[in-house]
């Protein structure tokens, strides 16, 4: 028993001293911080840092291979404490969740009918895939399995649903799926996309200059998500409340129910999700990036001003604007009137932006106050020139102008200066633009006997906003096409009517449209006593010729020069957009240029390239244009109430009201979620539940 | 001759995994993918070898001569263990290119019942050293060989339609079954 007993002990005690003095004969300096910051680490082994594990992701942390948020998994927690742990500061990093792109999958027609193995990778392998659709999602689950988390399930529609709250961003769903729909976003990363004709795009997507999200914000209004909507259209336009009222709706113009039906009331839907959260009284948390330490000024604050401040300040930039007049909203202050869109709505717009940290300083207007040269060496990285085009042009009628006789901007102005400004008499307006039918309807609004807008063209020319017209001719304004001014006539100093010619159309020019030439014999008077010259305007560059101002190379057609690719001027630090750089246009134009010029800046400053935009989309992509629709059959677009005549004429009250939760939902079914191939179509028992549902 | 044949015989009749299953768990455990399945088996290789040197010795120099053959089971899993941590410190320091691939199954390998088995078995066939050397090596070529013809098929069953119940281990142990299966093809080559 003992000698047993002995040896075994024996062979222990040797083994054990054996180890012992290998331990110390063979030891290997490991640096003590690798096991600490093994222990902070979750241990989940995913690769998603793209290191072998754990254990090699804290030894290249240490060896500073690696940086402290190296950890997807861990995300911004984890990682403050690794970096406490090596005694470092550390930069908040923004979560970045996937993202799929496809909502129609199983919608998009078949090339084949696939009965393998249940992997999208293997399905891939047979010419590509049973779906015609290049971006559609094959619905196998690859990436449910791929990922690790769970956040992953697979729905019922046959495609995947992420849960954001448990997806690290990891990436190894991006890394599983062969079609390649997924990616892994950040905020950043979704201020800084421009679509590519390579991505799944509704046609509304494609139309919209800001390229809002369309169908995936109806999809929330559908769901009663209203938040989720509106976080959504902030993606890609900062100022909803303004755009929900004023907004001509290019995307609408795109909409495929159009085909068979009205189109989507998709304005109507923005604007009613925007009035959800300013009527809760709550704004929405908009995430910030971490401060990058760079400055950009603004010159203007207008909405491509405003826009690229709100971009600019969520990409981390700190922003300072600078405005000449005593208040903030450009156009949308001084020019759209009150009856259109609400001062009081319009601020709680801007002070949405200014909630972000934006600093303002309002005034002040470059070439009277300050200079480029002052803004540089005050320490702008960057500056953008945003002042719109708040010249008018002129008639050049007479060379001293009769009394009565006002511009379109200025006129619109002196009611935003004091909303109690009155006018008497019979009212002319000339132009076809937004900017005289704002004329002639707030003339009619201060008290004019009649108003009648001159206009040379006809009214399929008219650049002016179709519903605006309508709403123009309801109110009573007469309108006479086809028709010029030709003379003033006075009385003494002032006005008492405007000789007109009539016109005629001939061929179209280079833009398209028929110019109009004067016919001989035709002159006629029509008395007035208030005259508004709404003409056109264009960008006002004095303040180029002032001293310390780098020279900016102008156009011939009066805006600031730049390159189309990246709004960059030829002073590198210098960007330009909005009016300015287009001339007179819309303002979800002027706001998508204000996030294009927040992503050139953005990279101007922080990589000193601008890099292009791949396959950027510009045009409509032509797969996507469609002449017949399947399984879409009529249903009536709600409609917005509206206040009555009598009410409008007298006073400034907001003539267009917004839809109720009920319609929203109901207009929001109407959308047919579209794709660039696809679209849902609908079953016979769902349309029999809406009318059914309308009828009650 | 009758090496050559008791290195086929013990790679191919009697395969340590797919005729006798030893090693089932690092079998299942690392054969998900071709690339960890190979660094397994030279792992095994190299630490069977080295287990059944000194175990062989152990036994007839220590345990045979005192009449303690009852206890070689375990004393051996004493050395075994022993011996692996040992390597283990051994290459961290010297090779750390052979660390670095190997390093991670080793531990795993400790309580490995193929490298216990085979330093057994040596025992019970009452090899000489050369002998006994020849039947390690060749017995754990032969779990490197059955393991990534395993990894490679996991490999293929990972991209098909497995029924649910199956999925996993389940549809593993299957395959395993299969595969020894066709092992027994080989049996009555040798005795
Ligand atoms: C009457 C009218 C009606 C319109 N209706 C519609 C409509 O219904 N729908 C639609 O989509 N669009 C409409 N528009 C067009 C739209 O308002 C403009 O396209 C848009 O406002 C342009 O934005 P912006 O930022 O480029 O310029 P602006 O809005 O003109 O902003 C430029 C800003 O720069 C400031 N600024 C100028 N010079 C200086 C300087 N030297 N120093 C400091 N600051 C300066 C100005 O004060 C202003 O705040 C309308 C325009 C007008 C005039």
């Amino acid at each position: 028993m003992l000698i047993p007993a002995m040896i075994l002990g024996g062979i222990a005690v040797i083994a054990a001293v054996g180890l012992g003095v290998a331990a110390r004969v063979f030891y290997v300096e490991e640096d003590p911080r690798i096991k600490g910051i093994l222990d902070l680490l979750p241990g989940a082994n995913c690769g998603g840092c793209g290191m072998a594990g754990c254990s090699a992701c804290a030894a290249a942390i240490v060896e500073g291979k690696a940086e402290v948020n190296a950890c997807v998994v861990g995300q911004t927690e984890v990682a403050r404490d690794i970096a406490a742990f090596m005694g470092m500061e550390m930069q908040d990093n923004e979560p970045q969740v996937a993202c799929p792109d496809c909502q129609g999958g199983a919608r998009a027609t078949r090339k084949y009918e696939y009965g393998g193995f249940d992997d999208c990778r293997a399905a891939m392998l047979f010419y590509h895939g049973p779906l015609m659709c290049d971006h559609g999602c094959l619905g196998l689950g690859t990436c449910v399995r791929a990922c690790q988390f769970g956040a992953i399930t697979m729905g019922d529609a046959g495609l995947p649903i992420f849960d954001p709250a448990r997806c690290v961003g990891c990436g190894a769903c991006v890394r599983a799926c062969p079609k390649g729909i997924i990616s892994i976003i950040s905020e950043t990363t979704k201020i800084l996309h421009w679509n590519r004709y390579s991505e799944c795009l509704a046609p509304c997507r494609q139309k919209c200059p800001a390229q809002v999200n369309v169908p995936k914000y109806i999809e929330h209004i559908k769901n009663g998500e209203f938040e989720l909507a509106l976080l959504t259209v902030k993606e890609n336009n900062p100022l909803p409340l303004s755009t929900g009222r004023v907004c001509p709706e290019p995307c609408s113009l795109a909409c495929r129910r159009q085909i068979e039906d009205e189109p989507v009331a998709i304005n109507y839907l923005k604007r009613f999700a925007a009035d959800y959260e300013m009527n809760s009284g709550k704004r929405l948390h908009v995430p910030v990036a971490p401060e990058t330490g760079k400055k950009v000024t603004v010159v203007g604050g207008g909405p491509a001003g405003l826009s690229a401040a709100y971009y600019l300040r969520r990409l981390g930039h700190s922003v300072t604007l600078f405005e000449q007049m005593p208040d903030l909203g450009g156009m949308l202050r001084y020019g759209i009137p009150e009856y259109r869109l609400p001062k009081a709505i319009l601020d709680w717009d801007i002070q949405g932006i200014l909630d972000l940290g934006v600093k303002v300083r309002t005034g002040v207007s470059l070439g009277r106050d300050f200079t480029l040269d002052f803004l540089r060496a005050e320490g702008a990285d960057a500056i953008f020139l945003a002042v719109g085009a708040w010249r008018d042009r002129e008639l050049g009628l007479a060379e001293i102008k009769p009394d009565g006789v006002i511009s379109g901007i200025k006129f619109l102005e002196l009611f935003q200066e004091d909303p109690l400004t009155r006018v008497k008499g019979h009212a002319i307006v000339i132009g076809g633009g937004n900017t005289a039918i704002d004329a002639a309807r707030t003339s009619l609004r201060a008290g004019a006997e009649s108003v009648t807008i001159v206009y040379r063209r006809s009214r399929d020319e008219m650049p002016a906003n179709p519903v605006e017209i309508v709403a123009a001719e309801e109110e009573g304004i007469q309108f006479r096409f086809l028709c010029a001014p030709n003379r003033f006539i006075t009385e003494g100093d002032n006005l008492a009517g405007l000789e007109v010619l009539g016109m005629k159309l001939g061929e179209p020019d280079s833009d398209g449209r028929r110019r109009p030439f004067p016919v001989k014999g035709t002159e006629e008077v029509i008395p007035c006593e208030l005259l508004v010259e709404a003409v056109g305007q264009m960008p006002d560059l004095d303040f180029l010729e002032k001293d310390g101002m780098p020279t900016l190379p102008t156009t011939r057609w009066n805006t600031i020069d730049a390159k189309e690719e990246t709004l960059q001027t030829d002073v590198p630090y210098i960007f330009t957009g909005g009016d300015c750089f287009t001339g007179p246009g819309l303002m979800v134009e002027a706001i998508s240029a204000g996030r294009f010029v927040a992503r050139s800046i953005h990279y101007y400053m922080t990589e000193g390239e601008i890099p292009p935009i791949e396959q950027r989309q510009t045009g409509l992509v032509p797969e996507s244009i469609f002449d017949s629709l399947v399984g879409v059959l009529p249903r009536p677009k709600v409609h917005e109430p509206v206040v009555s005549l009598e009410d409008r004429l007298g006073t400034f009250k907001e003539v267009e009201g917004t839809i109720d939760e009920e319609d929203a939902r109901y207009e929001a079914r109407r959308c047919l979620n579209c794709g660039t191939y696809c679209y849902d179509q609908e079953l016979e028992a769902e349309r029999a539940e809406d009318a059914e549902s309308i009828a009650g | 001759m009758d090496l050559f044949l008791l290195v086929i015989g013990s790679i191919f009749v009697n395969n340590i995994l797919l005729a006798q299953y030893l090693g089932n768990c690092p079998f299942c455990g690392v054969s998900k993918k071709l690339g960890p399945a190979i660094g397994m088996g030279v792992a095994v290789i190299f630490v069977s070898t080295l287990a059944s040197i000194f175990t062989w010795i152990v036994y007839h120099y220590l345990l045979e001569p005192q009449g303690l053959e009852y206890l070689k089971t375990l004393v051996f899993i004493l050395v075994i263990a022993a011996l692996v941590q040992f390597v283990e410190i051994f290459i961290k320091k010297q090779s750390k290119g052979l660390y670095d691939s190997l390093g991670i199954f080793l531990p795993l390998i400790t309580t490995n019942c193929a490298v216990m088995g085979i330093a057994l078995l040596n025992i019970k066939h009452g090899f000489d050293f050369v002998e006994m050397i020849v039947f390690s090596a060749s017995s754990a070529a032969g779990f490197a060989l059955a393991i990534l013809l395993f990894a490679s098929v996991r490999e293929r069953l990972f991209i098909s339609s497995v029924p649910v119940a199956m999925r996993g281990t389940a549809i593993a142990l299957v395959t395993a079954g299969v595969m020894s299966l066709a092992f027994m093809g080989f049996a009555g080559m040798t005795n």
